[in-house]
């Protein structure tokens, strides 16, 4: 993993761990690697994934227990939100991005269509 | 920031070579427990600080605290440092290091010495002669990092050794960092380091221009590290 954008670490790590819960990688209720092998397997100061991890909980995708470890929420709906969360700020993105090039919202969707069409 | 939370206290701390100025009234807190970059060009001081705190160099003026001690017997026995160039002798083989390193401090651990050692693939009958230049940084820094200390210098760490060797290098500083001790890491190449960082303080002609938490930085300066560095530098 490159930590090369100008986000503070902490928000990257956190990043990286919502894409894995997006992407079924860690599953509800999974354990997460602990906080040292993090460390270790990102080369990330251990303080810094202490606080992506605190960060994660408060925004309750994670919950610990007291010496077992970090587990990713068992609650579908707050995977839900973060999947959505996800997927419209894409949206978003690439609907701006279109529009400075001057698409207007139909030409958009007659676009998309025509490319998912040529994918199946 | 509490006063018996830091492991080093560094007031006023001036350094002269004849006329020329080394250090020049510099002040720095350094945390317990956390690891902090001390970033400069060459020539901004940062390897006559690192001096004064290990104990071989001696201030002009100023004060320097070590866990609660001015650097002499106490401080260097629980400061573990690593020099910015190879400080073994030739015709050693890595077993006589390692015999040295035992003599000299009583917190010298073997067993993590032998994890470190099969880590950076080197045997202890190989001769300190024929090691490359990231071989004999690889060897320091076990030797360095084999001891229980509550404070690890390493100057340098990462200059002039291969990109595989500098990786391995930095897994090594960050499988052995424990949360009681602190490190301070002196180093250019800010890039390959900076995530490493809880702490960062730019050194520029003998002052620390600029010093905070790594990712408070990185927010308020929408910039990396690494970037910030040549801004103030470059």
């Amino acid at each position: 993993m490159n930590f090369d954008n100008n986000l503070p670490i902490y928000v990257q790590i956190g990043d990286y761990l919502k894409r894995q819960i997006i992407s079924g990688k860690l599953k509800e209720g999974d354990k997460l690697p602990s906080v040292r092998d993090t460390s270790k397997e990102l080369k990330v100061n251990p303080n810094t994934v202490q606080r992506s991890y605190q960060e994660l909980e408060r925004e309750k995708l994670v919950f610990t227990q007291r010496g077992m470890g970090t587990f990713v929420t068992e609650d579908k709906d707050v995977i839900k939100n973060l999947k959505k969360g996800y997927a419209n700020e894409i949206i978003k993105n690439f609907m701006e991005d279109m529009k400075t090039l001057g698409f207007n919202s139909s030409d958009i969707i007659e676009l998309v269509y025509e490319i998912i069409g040529e994918e199946k | 920031m509490e006063l018996a939370n830091n492991i080093v206290e560094i007031n006023n701390l001036t350094k002269r070579y004849g006329n020329k100025t080394a250090l020049n009234k510099l002040n720095l807190n350094i945390q317990n427990g956390k690891i902090i970059g001390i970033l400069g060009p060459n020539g901004s001081g940062k390897t006559t600080l690192i001096k004064i705190l290990a104990g071989i160099l001696r201030q002009t003026k100023g004060e320097v605290i070590i866990d609660g001690y001015s650097p002499g017997i106490y401080t260097k026995s629980i400061v573990s440092y690593l020099p910015d160039r190879n400080f073994l002798y030739n015709w050693m083989n890595i077993q006589d290091a390692i015999d040295m390193f035992k003599d000299f401090y009583t917190d010298f651990d073997e067993g993590k010495a032998d994890e470190l050692l099969k880590f950076m693939k080197l045997d202890r009958d190989m001769k300190v002669d024929g090691l490359s230049k990231g071989m004999k940084e690889k060897l320091n820094l076990t030797l360095v990092l084999s001891r229980k200390a509550r404070l690890y210098i390493l100057d340098e760490p990462i200059a002039g050794v291969d990109p595989v060797a500098r990786d391995q290098i930095l897994d090594a500083i960050i499988n052995n960092y424990e949360e009681n001790s602190t490190m301070l890491i002196t180093t250019h190449l800010v890039r390959d380091m900076e995530k490493m960082f809880d702490e960062v303080a730019f050194i520029s002609e003998g002052e620390i221009i600029l010093e905070g938490n790594a990712d408070k930085l990185r927010e308020e300066k929408s910039m990396q590290i690494d970037d910030l560095y040549k801004e103030i530098f470059g």
